[in-house]
């Protein structure tokens, strides 16, 4: 008979045992991809796991990486990602600041217009005819406004959430000090929004990073291409060679994995904060 | 009044105007052209008032199979991630040692974008990719299969891949509302002599129904707009067989035909918004 301390020793150990196992459907997938990234062309044909017979190489990143395409992408991701959190926590915290604290007619109506676009789907063709109509089709401007005006709903129903846990108390000991609005928001509580703008950038930041419709209907010069974009266009081009295909996908990875390990708490808090209310 | 004068409504604007002007007025118009016969050979747009819909309703054409699929797909995807994610995160539910890295590797293929999970899955489902490997070696040669360009296992294949990269999704949600649960109610009931299916009919599942519902609610609105995983896995092939509505908007904006292709845009946007609003209604906890 088991004591009730060993018995729960025994669970733990089961638990692990078990949720490791299957979280190989997870890492198995990644597995393939950066192992065949070591491969040559011939032993990467197959994408297995085996061991190659022509030993492992560096010659696919040496080759996707020469002539600086990569690179490029990488910085234009960087770019319209970083852009487009910049532009959509600044406007959305602002608003969202004054819509909760007024509650009127008009504000509301904002309020519901923001939230019906975290159901309504993009139409990208007449977004396009707006975009041409400013002259910012196929630009970095163009795109990052885009994808801040995508970003708006979601960072609207966070900052709502998080604004009313400030007290008000703070506005006011502020506008007795003589501050006005914009004094008050920027100076005294954009500071104190930081835990849910963490939250709101990261996301924003991801899904900025990740998408690849936007540039599909948006973005036609190649010199503008975002990682994603690019690994897209070498897969049409390289076909069958998968050892370089999966290098560039294993550099289009790793800035993003990156952000993931170091933002996963507040990834999850954000995902999560509508679970709870519901 | 003292709020008009501080918390001043200029400052609402920036994101408005952003929003609107680049999202909102977009949907609108989009209404309009889907009433025209916009297209890429003729500069003349003229008003055809229902014509692209009922190209859409027409059985001669693939459309009504792309809003099949789009519905099988929404609602087998969101199934299998709630199913899959809600036992997972029962399991996930106690203590263990790696617990914390282990949630992170399943919630992870949530940070990548669908084009490289399609890239990925492509090679898996392929005819000598490692799934059909895997089965020869344990002896199931008689299931392997072309997965992604059979026609009767795309759409499938379509769906699986959406659930494994969701159901870590699904599953922090689930655990986020397992967390609130006080573990003195089941120490309480277990006192009381309550059974494990009763601890989770009585305690577990009414803490759980506001992240049931934010996950049928947010899986419905995503299966509905579904575009870049069919778009990387197949293309929406083979024939017409992986079809969704949002690929069918892409594929007749590609050949010109703006007037339909926005006929079909707006339809997702009228789909979305009904279901989305029923679903809110029928499973949305009554407010008190």
């Amino acid at each position: 008979m088991l004591t009730m301390a060993q018995k729960r020793k025994r669970n733990a150990i089961l638990s692990a045992v078990i949720g490791w196992t299957l979280s190989l459907i997870i890492l198995v997938p990644f597995a393939v991809i950066v192992v065949n990234s070591f491969k040559t062309t011939r032993d990467s044909a197959m994408m297995n796991l085996e061991w190659p017979r022509d030993g492992w190489v560096l010659s696919n990143y040496a080759e996707v990486l020469d002539g600086g395409q990569i690179l490029r992408s990488f910085f234009n991701s960087l770019l319209i990602a970083s852009g487009c959190v910049i532009v959509c926590v600044i406007v959305t915290s602002m608003a969202m600041f004054v819509i909760k604290r007024r509650k009127a007619k008009l504000h509301r109506f904002i309020f519901y217009m923001f939230f019906a676009g975290l159901i309504a789907p993009v139409n990208y063709i007449t977004t396009l005819q707006i975009l041409k109509f400013f002259h910012l089709n196929g630009t970095y401007f163009g795109t990052i406004l885009t994808y801040a005006a995508l970003g708006v709903p979601f960072a609207a129903f966070m900052y709502y959430n998080f604004i009313g846990t400030i007290p008000k108390e703070i506005d006011e000991a502020a506008i007795i000090d003589g501050a006005n609005i914009s004094q008050l928001f920027f100076q005294v509580i954009f500071p104190l929004l930081k835990p849910v703008t963490v939250t709101v950038a990261t996301l924003t930041f991801i899904s900025a990073w990740n998408d690849f419709v936007a540039p599909l209907y948006l973005l036609n010069s190649s010199s503008k291409w975002t990682m994603v974009l690019m690994v897209y266009n070498y897969w049409g081009v390289m076909q069958q060679e998968w050892g370089k295909i999966c290098a560039v996908i294993v550099l289009t990875l790793i800035p993003i994995l990156i952000v993931y390990i170091a933002m996963q708490k507040y990834i999850i808090a954000g995902m999560t904060s509508g679970a709870v209310k519901g | 009044m003292y709020k008009k004068r501080i918390y001043r409504s200029w400052f609402t604007m920036p994101a408005f105007i952003l929003y609107f002007v680049l999202f909102i007025i977009p949907v609108i118009f989009g209404i309009g052209y889907s009433l025209t016969n916009w297209n890429a050979m003729s500069s003349e747009i003229k008003f055809v008032g229902l014509r692209n819909y009922l190209e859409i309703f027409n059985p001669d054409n693939a459309y009504l199979l792309a809003i099949k699929n789009t519905l099988t797909f929404t609602i087998c995807a969101s199934v299998g991630k709630i199913a899959i994610g809600l036992a997972l995160a029962l399991f996930f539910n106690r203590k263990f040692r790696t617990q914390n890295l282990m949630r992170g590797v399943y919630f992870m293929p949530f940070a990548i974008s669908s084009l490289i999970i399609g890239m990925i899955f492509t090679s898996i489902l392929d005819p000598d990719g490692i799934l059909n490997t895997g089965l020869r070696a344990i002896g199931l040669d008689a299931i392997t299969k072309s997965w992604l360009t059979n026609r009767s296992t795309a759409l499938g294949g379509v769906i699986a891949v959406e659930i494994w990269k969701s159901v870590g999704l699904n599953m922090v949600i689930f655990l986020a509302g397992l967390q609130m649960i006080d573990k003195e109610y089941y120490e309480a009931a277990q006192l009381d002599g309550a059974n494990a299916i009763a601890q989770f009919r009585y305690i577990t599942w009414p803490f759980l129904r506001p992240s049931i519902t934010t996950n049928v609610i947010l899986n419905i609105i995503h299966g509905l707009k579904v575009f870049d995983i069919v778009m990387s896995l197949t293309n929406g092939g083979p024939g017409n067989t992986t079809q969704v509505i949002s690929t069918f908007v892409f594929k007749t904006y590609g050949m010109g035909a703006y007037g339909l292709s926005n006929a079909l845009s707006t339809f997702i946007f009228i789909l979305t918004m009904l279901i989305a609003l029923a679903a809110l209604k029928l499973i949305a906890p009554k407010e008190a």
